[in-house]
């Protein structure tokens, strides 16, 4: 189990460069005033967040909020108009050369996206490579591990999701919770510093969000650094450091789970919460 | 397999036994049809100009064979692996980020699929008009070297007769190819836009580059819905090799079987004889189609996703596996 604790000495020195001004802070994200539109449509408003080394951070709020976009942000899936997001102390997507920005080339940004899992809600699976396959691709293809080690790896992870039995299935012969941990061995294969779950229960039938939200609670526990968006209260108050509440493009309200929960300062939260509770 | 009834136990009533709907339209279909089939066969046997001995004699002679073998098979095969593999570039060049290469691939596709494959063909079966030799080095080098005073500058660094190599064979061979990859650019740019959008974030999330990607998820998922268009594009590229009369090409079955026509004034016996050649070749490539369309088309569509999860299914209960609910794949 301790081998496969996500943290920093995991991740190759390389990437965490540059002296990293926040290191000292242990902020692992920090973003300050995102801005983000399409087209003519502002979708974010100046998002301020920090999320702390080892903590997991919930981002609550209604749909077209934003909190979906803004993690897609964070891994530069989308490019931000205004505003900066820095993961462990490194800026996303631009690089500050004599005091002007200048856009990441293409393969530098793949490259601090691999220090970054993410979950996805509709797992996205390969579903032409085996359960196996879809883990040891991308630290093969991209240098990390050898094959062997990196079967050897993958077969661990995928035990601890408890699909120890299914390395050699095609994602179709699985049923959408046992897809969805599988996404979640596939993003820790890359041993990042950060995992980021976009509703990554919203998908799945009631009765199997319970083994996936298993599987997250057992990585926080072990100290990974996690964003989740999510509408699963009972995760985010048992689980979450931090829930940020969001709608209509900016944070209404961020603070200790269980207090915001019970005790909602915003109007705007309060009827939210009203209507998932 | 029985479901489970413990409420009631009745007994299964009997089959249905019901006077089956009549058919009436059938039978006269059948009877307009039998009259037309005899008058074709009547057509056929009777009719002299159908020499059938002669065509028989000579539709398998060597120079036809050779024909079929170089110019048909070996034509289409040469043709359709470089029209494929040049296709994919121009798909991948159309759908990069880069406008200059969005642009050249898009000229490209434009051109040669605006120009007719027959015009093509006689174009490139004429181009040792246009250069006796083709070169390549530096443009303008004798413009150039006046201009500084060099008289007869020549930098060209290679070149060859173009009436060695661009004639028959291989001028063919260059317009069926270059027109062809115009087609599999759009057959492949479609297959890569089918594939899931989903599939390229979560790979671009694993941090894979563009080319990683491309070639190690999309494009495996892509060929699912490029194969079955491009066994169609195979099979009007082996009739299109009849075109080639026209470079002109002679090793190829239908400039073979014209020449013999025209020689001998048996013209209809020898185009009889063609269409049954590219009947029973393109009936080869129709299974071929069948078997590969099968293969590729495996654990997508509601009917193979289901067989799938039965499969996983049965395989957890560690039932019977394969059983014969299943069905072969």
């Amino acid at each position: 189990m301790s081998e496969l604790i996500p943290g920093q000495p995991g991740a190759p020195a390389a990437e965490s460069r540059a002296g990293a001004p926040a290191d000292g802070s242990g902020l692992m994200v920090r973003a300050e005033q995102v801005h983000k539109s399409f087209g003519s449509l502002e979708v974010l408003k100046g998002i301020d967040l920090e999320v702390r080394a080892g903590e997991v951070c919930c981002l609550l709020g209604p749909s077209g909020s934003g909190k979906s976009t803004f993690l897609r942000c964070i891994n530069h899936l989308e490019k931000i108009n205004a505003g900066s997001i820095r993961v462990d102390g490194d800026l996303i997507g631009y690089r500050e050369r004599g005091g002007r920005l200048h856009e990441m080339r293409e393969k530098e940004v793949a490259a601090q996206r691999r220090a970054i899992g993410m979950v996805f809600q509709r797992f996205n699976l390969f579903p032409h490579m085996t359960v196996l396959g879809n883990v040891v691709e991308a630290p093969v293809l991209l240098g990390r591990e050898k094959k062997a080690a990196a079967r050897e790896r993958a077969a661990q992870l995928l035990e601890r999701v408890g699909l120890g039995d299914k390395l050699g299935a095609y994602p179709g012969q699985l049923s959408g919770g046992q897809q969805q941990r599988v996404a979640i061995a596939r993003a820790l294969a890359m041993r990042p510093k950060l995992m980021l779950f976009d509703e990554p229960t919203s998908a799945l039938d009631p009765e199997l969000v319970g083994e996936v939200l298993d599987v997250m609670k057992d990585l926080a526990r072990d100290g990974m650094t996690m964003i989740v968006v999510t509408h699963e209260i009972g995760f985010a108050r048992e689980v979450g450091d931090t829930l940020v509440f969001m709608d209509g493009g900016v944070v209404v309200e961020a603070g200790d789970p269980r207090e915001v929960i019970a005790n909602p300062q915003h109007e705007r939260t309060r009827a939210f919460l009203a209507k998932v509770l | 397999m029985e479901s489970h009834d413990t409420s009631t136990v009745r007994a299964r009533p009997e089959p249905l036994r019901a006077v089956p709907v009549r058919h009436p339209g059938r039978w006269v279909a059948v009877a307009v049809l039998a009259v037309l089939v005899a008058m074709f066969v009547h057509l056929l046997v009777t009719n002299a100009a159908f020499n059938w001995s002669f065509m028989a004699d000579k539709m398998f002679r060597p120079p036809i064979i050779e024909g079929l073998l170089r110019g048909t098979v070996l034509m289409t095969v040469s043709a359709m692996l470089i029209g494929v593999t040049l296709g994919v570039v121009v798909a991948v060049m159309r759908l990069s980020d880069n406008p200059i290469l969005r642009g050249v691939a898009w000229l490209y596709t434009w051109f040669f699929r605006a120009v007719p494959r027959l015009v093509l063909l006689a174009v490139f079966g004429n181009i040792g008009i246009l250069w006796s030799r083709i070169e390549f080095g530096v443009p303008f080098d004798t413009q150039l070297g006046q201009l500084f005073g060099i008289d007869n500058l020549n930098l060209r660094l290679f070149g060859f007769s173009s009436r060695d190599i661009l004639t028959g064979f291989m001028a063919g061979l260059l317009g069926l190819a270059l027109s062809e990859a115009a087609y599999m650019a759009e057959i492949v740019r479609a297959g890569i836009q089918s594939v899931d959008e989903g599939q390229t974030e979560a790979a671009q999330a694993l941090g894979m580059s563009r080319g990683q990607l491309l070639r190690r998820v999309v494009l495996p998922q892509a060929m699912r819905v490029i194969i079955p268009p491009t066994g169609n594009e195979t099979i009007a590229m082996l009739k299109d090799t009849s075109l080639l009369l026209y470079v002109p090409v002679s090793v190829e079955l239908f400039f073979q079987l014209d020449a013999v026509g025209k020689r001998t004034f048996q013209i209809f016996p020898m185009y009889v004889a063609a269409c049954l050649w590219y009947l029973f070749l393109t009936s080869i490539l129709l299974v071929g189609q069948y078997f590969l369309e099968r293969h590729f088309g495996k654990g997508y569509g509601p009917a193979g996703r289901a067989r799938l999860r039965l499969r996983g299914m049965a395989a957890e209960t560690g039932g019977g596996g394969n059983s014969g609910t299943v069905g072969p794949a």
